[in-house]
């Protein structure tokens, strides 16, 4: 299968760094997932062959890290963090909101595929609690409100 | 290394540096629990039970991963360590379920002994178990996740143990779950490693699973029936309508040369025994049918008509096929009862390698040989031909176990890319057939290079390889049927330029070795003494006939010609293997002992129901020379082994059976001292049965007495025998055997079984089948 420059590019400089090839696997699978959007069984052949793995070692690694999928998600992944700072400032009812408004549960996908919604465990982001990342942008000190435009943005950013 | 020494539970001990903590507990005598660990596997850590107190460290630590230093203080029964292995059995039993009344394990589960040693007596959980049903994964691997412990053993050993990786761990922590290959099923060798290792009843065996208990059964350890390699395997018989029946195999005690090992065959293809096929009856041709009939009626035509055909044509019109899955003993007796009884040299067998030409090549040349143990020590290996992972599975382990743990060198010539390369320092592609020429190369002969040319291994590429093989200490040379005749004979003369090179010559039955040491051939008596040449045998079974008998196709075409009055077979099926037309043997009086009625059986003019391996006492002669002891473990009432009646049709002759076996009393009072140890043959047979603390044996159907015989008469048989009566095994020297003689190559037929057939066994093995059906139902994955 083929990936991009980019793709190729930086897995070429991955593979230096560690000494064996199988040790740059997570960051390898982690640009194939941004560039194909989840781990299709054609993704995970590929770089179980280019590692000189089983694929199912590599289907093992993927099943033990939340932020790799081997189903498709929305074009913006939505996460929630509603770990205890998050929690506290009011982080479940942004979750409970975005179901909401979005009209899916926790991992789950948008019919025009543009959002999919993840709660999530701490993002790093306790001083702006409540924070929520759309796929790797942080938003934070959000309100119901502040949500709606945030989303607003997407929709709008993914429908032009 | 220099030992160290450490305090444990305030006993002074000492251990080699480097070596784990658990390990030197349990050389002192300090019992550590554990789950994970298992010695030969790589670390894990997983499941906490072995935790210590080790002074100045904080925390418990677990002994498994930890080494062993100087001065270490360790205590392994404080409160605090007993605390803590209360709790661990107790999280583990969080979500146990407690189905050990129907569970395949109980009574044998390691869970079950370490909640007895170390548990709590009450649990604090009060949540519904999470369960899952339980998931088929291939016909013999069933899987039950609830019982699962997580220790990683099954994942360990197949992966390094097997290098097939079938299986992996998936998700994290509390929902963390053993996964097969496939998604919902396994694509994998079938061993049942995962099994067997297996320290609960999470993985379940299809052919045993919800069939006894294990106290219900008698456990046998006796030696496969299937390659040649001799694993050990246990068998678990319960007493049935018909006899004893096998329920299970399995490596129960791992005192075999196998270890750990076991494979499909060695696991699952005792089934065979059972098959609804068996034959119970004897069977004779009557108008042309085969009709049931008594056992007196089938040995006194047998006896009558050998007896006519004898005596009116002469022995050269006999011809005799054994086996290469009986036992020495009857192996032994079969080629005594043609030369003696039938008076023929007219004896074959299927050959599946030149042992003869070894045996040639190595005569009076001690210590040249390797035995199945010597390849897991082996600085260096090199095999040439053949496909251990499927033909040798045994020796495949070994190769892989030497390679992982003691980083011995593996050099492979081979004319495909077997799975073994993986392995190997150095591999090297051979054109098919080349084997010979790669012989040649290896000792010098530098003009068969373009020859040995094929994929991408290049002429540099083998003169590195001859470089590096040359510079190899105590080099383990293992070659398959592909060499044969002169070419061993090269093969030994380029080892012998070697330091220390020890050989291995591969053979496909369990006893092919055996039938080719007891004198299975037209021209050679046990031990490789040719026919011609022999006094040892002129005198210890009388006068015998000169010339040299007929090969199996000879007799064929003897049959064809109308001179070959008669054919015994003995556990074979020529027909079918050789492709003989059943019509050029209708003229022959054909006598067939066998399980079932094979392609051979079926036009023979008499059947006997004959007892199998797993049925019956003896030894065995393992493909490296390794003698061990085959213990009767299953019955099937109706059949005889092939030793009773080979007896008992020499009997129907008006044989004296005295003359065939040594048996019963007689030179008691004198015990050949009055008349001496040349005088006569009992008196000898008695004087050596004196020497080696041995009684006679009683009757002439108990093949004690016959291996009383080999141990006397074949030379490099006479090992230990307390050694061999307590299942250990002994490498044979054949160094010590006759000149022997060089075969003709084209007779050598490999049987070319992989993991999961064998032979005609292979065939009535219901196991084997699903196995196989199964693989052909999943489309094949691009894997080794």
């Amino acid at each position: 299968m083929k990936f991009s420059d980019q793709f190729e590019a930086r897995f070429t400089e991955m593979l230096g760094h560690y000494p064996t090839k199988r040790s740059a696997l997570v960051p390898t699978l982690l640009y194939a997932q941004d560039e194909v959007g989840f781990m299709s069984d054609e993704v995970i052949a590929e770089l179980a062959s280019r590692l000189d793995l089983t694929e199912l070692e590599v289907r093992n690694v993927i099943s033990y890290y939340s932020m790799l999928t081997t189903k498709p998600r929305g074009k913006y992944n939505v996460q929630v963090c509603t770990n205890i700072a998050c929690m506290l400032r009011g982080g479940e009812e942004l979750l409970e909101h975005c179901k909401q408004k979005l009209g899916i549960g926790h991992k789950g996908t948008t019919q025009d595929g543009l959002f999919s919604l993840e709660e999530v465990e701490c993002i790093g982001a306790c001083s702006w609690a409540p924070a929520a990342q759309v796929n790797y942008d942080f938003h934070e000190n959000l309100t119901n409100e502040k949500m709606d435009q945030v989303l607003e943005d997407y929709k709008k950013k993914g429908t032009q | 290394m220099p030992d160290v020494t450490l305090t444990v539970d305030g006993k002074k001990i000492t251990a080699p540096a480097g070596s784990l903590l658990i390990e030197a507990c349990k050389s002192a005598g300090i019992e550590v629990p554990s789950f994970c660990y298992y010695p030969g596997l790589s670390l894990q850590g997983a499941c906490r039970m072995c935790v210590v107190k080790v002074e100045k460290m904080p925390k418990l630590q677990t002994a498994c991963t930890t080494g062993v230093t100087e001065g270490m203080i360790v205590s392994t029964d404080s409160d605090e360590v007993r605390q803590a292995r209360k709790a661990m059995v107790e999280l583990l039993l969080g979500n146990h379920p407690l189905d050990c009344p129907v569970c395949d394990a109980g009574g044998e589960c390691e869970l079950q002994d370490m909640t007895f040693s170390y548990g709590a007596a009450e649990s604090k959980f009060a949540e519904a178990k999470n369960h899952r049903d339980e998931q088929q994964w291939s016909p013999v691997v069933y899987f039950d996740r609830p019982r699962c412990i997580l220790c990683y053993r099954c994942v360990r050993v197949c992966g390094e143990g097997m290098d097939v990786w079938a299986l992996g761990i998936q998700n994290r922590a509390v929902g963390s779950v053993i996964a097969p290959n496939q998604e919902d099923h396994l694509d994998c060798e079938e061993c049942g490693m995962c099994i067997d290792i297996c320290p609960v009843g999470a993985l379940t065996s299809g052919a045993y699973r919800y069939k006894t208990r294990p106290w219900e059964m008698n456990h046998v350890g006796t030696i496969c029936t299937h390659c040649g390699d001799g694993c050990k395997t246990t068998l678990g018989v319960r007493r049935s309508e018909t006899g004893m029946e096998i329920v299970r195999g399995d490596n129960r005690d791992k005192s075999g040369i196998n270890g750990d090992f076991l494979c499909v065959k060695g696991r699952y293809a005792f089934d065979f025994a059972h098959h609804q096929d068996r034959l119970t009856q004897p069977l004779i041709r009557k108008n042309g049918k085969l009709t049931p009939s008594t056992w007196e009626e089938a040995f006194e035509l047998v006896g009558q008509r050998f007896r006519e055909i004898r005596d009116q044509s002469g022995g050269s019109a006999i011809g005799v096929i054994g086996s290469n899955r009986t036992t020495n003993e009857e192996n032994y007796l079969l080629s005594k009862f043609a030369r003696v009884v039938l008076k023929t040299n007219n004896v074959d067998h299927h050959r599946t390698a030149d042992f003869p030409a070894l045996a040639s090549a190595l005569h009076g040349k001690p210590q040249k040989t390797a035995s199945m143990r010597d390849v897991l020590n082996a600085p260096a290996i090199l095999v040439i031909g053949n496909d251990p992972t499927n033909q040798h599975p045994l020796l495949g382990w070994q190769i892989r176990t030497n390679v992982r743990l003691r980083r011995a060198k593996l050099y492979i010539i081979n004319s495909a890319p077997i799975k073994l390369r993986r392995q190997a320092t150095a591999f090297g592609l051979l054109p098919a057939g080349a084997e010979a020429k790669a012989v040649a190369f290896l000792a010098g002969d530098d003009s068969l290079l373009d020859a040995l040319l094929s994929g991408d291994t290049t002429r540099d590429a083998w003169i590195a390889l001859r470089e590096k093989i040359r510079a190899e200490q105590k080099l383990v040379i293992v070659f398959g049927s592909e060499l044969r005749g002169r070419d061993i004979e090269k093969l030994v003369g380029f080892a012998a330029t070697l330091t220390e090179a020890k050989l291995i010559c591969l053979g496909d039955y369990a006893n092919s070795r055996g039938a080719s040491e007891m004198g299975l051939y037209p021209d050679l008596l046990p031990g490789y003494e040719p026919v011609a040449a022999t006094k040892t045998f002129q005198q210890e079974w009388g006068n015998l006939p000169p010339e040299k008998g007929l090969s199996l196709p000879e007799m064929v075409e003897s049959a064809k010609a109308g001179k070959l009055k008669a054919l015994y077979v003995v556990g074979s099926n020529p027909v079918s293997r050789f492709g003989i037309d059943p019509f050029v043997l209708s003229k022959s009086f054909v006598v067939v002992q066998d399980m079932f009625l094979t392609e051979t059986a079926n036009i023979a003019d008499v059947v006997l129901p004959a007892a199998n391996a797993y049925e019956k006492t003896g030894t065995y002669t393992n493909t490296c020379g390794d003698l061990q002891l085959v213990k009767k473990a299953g019955e099937v009432s109706d059949t005889k082994s092939d030793f009773e009646m080979i007896v008992r049709i020499a009997d129907a002759i008006g044989f004296d059976v005295r003359g065939l076996v040594p048996f019963g009393g007689g030179t008691h009072s004198d015990m050949g001292q009055t008349r001496g140890a040349q005088s006569g043959e009992a008196d000898r047979h008695a004087v050596w049965l004196e020497a080696h603390n041995l009684e006679p044996k009683m009757t002439p159907f108990d093949p004690m007495a016959i291996l009383d015989e080999v141990q006397r008469v074949v030379a490099g048989y006479d090992v230990s025998r307390v050694n061999l009566l307590a299942g250990n095994d002994q490498h044979l020297e054949i160094a010590e055997s006759g000149a022997s003689l060089i075969q003709p190559p084209e007779l050598i037929v490999p049987a070319n079984d992989d993991l999961f057939s064998s032979g005609t066994l292979g065939r009535y093995s219901k196991t084997l089948n699903s196995v196989c059906e199964n693989k052909s139902a999943v489309p094949e994955v691009a894997a080794d």
